[in-house]
């Protein structure tokens, strides 16, 4: 029974990590915090780089026109382990993307989960919570 | 009684279907990101004088909104972080003024940066006179000389620094650097530090699996007392058949970034 419990904690431990906001190079500062949207759409380009992975696709949004979306996702490394690859995407694949957007209303934005052809849904981030943004204080010797 | 069995039985194959699918995901072979979560810890006793392997803190090691100590800083330290507009951290600047000399200008993280954000896997390598610590991070390494070398007096800056290593005890590793380039960052934070910083990391093996990194910022330069940002941090040791992925911020990706992303997002 205990090892059922360490078991369960480390998958637990493990899902609270992926869930976890790490916004790695930089915070959400040209973000619209708390603002999301759903966006369908054809794969342009996915790029697979460093700092940032990016998704490039074409949707129809609020401002009623089709426009080029550009949506940032973390690194390759942390991207891997939430499921993510190279080959993730092909180009003209149909996606349903979930977005956090800029504040100033160009197609851009940071992903927070997509829905692929085959219906399989992909955790890219957390929403930004005012309480992912401050640091705790570290301990001090 | 019944019910208990077949109880027991769900248990077993939950327990079996967890415990098979963690370790085959840190197995891949080729391309391995690190771990997905803390792993098991053995309680097999450490090699003596050995960190040799390939490590890794996992979620734990990328600290990425840095460190909170404003109350340490000299007038010095405050003017200097001041000027640093960090993407991240309390001190968070507008997407516009990020001035983060590894995200924007593409310098190297430099140590102790290296090892106080994105502290991602990397494999340590024992020569009779060195303790090679090679970062999946930048793909970039930092030779530590255990031949008895006294540190540079005057050293020229260096990003990575110049460190000289002793065993404190069969298990406990004490490395002292000085001579980093103050151009760059401690953290995501954007806290500064000077030429003159001392900086000592101690790795302790605790077991097997398992050691303890601790790291003190000694910089009276720019804050009033010592600190220490990595208290026991715990890091664990990976298959030694783990090939790394590569983690390398090129100048033509990150123009890549900067020109769909990063541009666009900073537009009036």
């Amino acid at each position: 029974m205990r090892k059922i419990f360490l078991s369960v904690s480390i998958a637990a431990a493990g899902l609270l990590l992926l869930s976890f906001p790490v916004i790695a190079h930089h915070g959400a500062a040209a973000l619209d915090t708390g603002k999301e949207i759903t966006l369908k759409g054809s794969v342009t380009e996915w790029i697979w780089s460093n700092p940032h992975c990016f998704l490039k696709f074409d949707a129809k949004d609020d401002t009623g026109r089709v426009r080029n979306w550009a949506v940032e996702t973390q690194n390759p490394t942390t991207m891997t382990l939430r499921g993510f690859s190279r080959t993730a995407f092909k180009v003209g694949a149909e996606v349903t993307v979930t977005v956090e957007p800029v504040k100033n209303g160009e197609p851009v934005g940071r992903m927070l989960s997509v829905i692929l052809p085959d219906g399989q849904k992909l955790i890219a981030a957390a929403p930004t919570t005012p309480a992912s943004t401050p640091p705790p204080p570290q301990p001090i010797r | 009684m019944r019910v208990r069995s077949i109880a027991f039985i769900i248990a077993s194959v939950v327990v079996a279907v967890l415990s098979s699918a963690l370790p085959r995901a840190q197995m891949k072979p080729w391309n391995n990101a690190g771990l997905t979560g803390p792993p098991a810890a053995s309680s097999a006793p450490a090699p003596r004088r050995d960190l040799s392997g390939v490590w890794d803190a996992g979620q734990g090691g990328i600290q990425p909104t840095g460190y909170n100590v404003a109350a340490l800083f000299t007038p010095l330290g405050a003017k200097t972080a001041g000027a640093n507009k960090p993407g991240n951290g309390p001190r968070i600047a507008d997407v516009s003024e990020d001035n983060d000399p590894l995200s924007t200008l593409g310098d190297p993280a430099g140590f102790p940066r290296i090892v106080l954000y994105e502290l991602r896997p990397f494999q340590i390598v024992q020569t009779p006179n060195q303790v090679l610590i090679v970062y999946m991070f930048e793909k970039r390494w930092r030779a530590i000389w255990t031949d008895g070398r006294a540190l540079p007096s005057d050293p020229d800056p260096r990003w990575y620094g110049y460190s000289v290593g002793r065993w404190e005890d069969d298990y406990t590793l004490v490395v002292q650097s000085v001579g980093m380039d103050d151009r760059t960052w401690l953290d995501n934070a954007g806290n500064p530090h000077s030429g003159s910083m001392r900086v000592e990391e101690r790795y302790h093996r605790v077991n097997q699996n398992t050691m303890e990194l601790t790291v003190t910022i000694d910089d009276p330069v720019m804050y009033t007392k010592p600190w220490t940002p990595i208290d026991k941090l715990p890091i664990r040791l990976m298959p030694n058949d783990t090939d790394l992925m590569e983690m390398i911020t090129s100048a033509s990706d990150a123009m890549a970034y900067r020109r769909e992303i990063a541009s666009p997002a900073k537009r009036k």
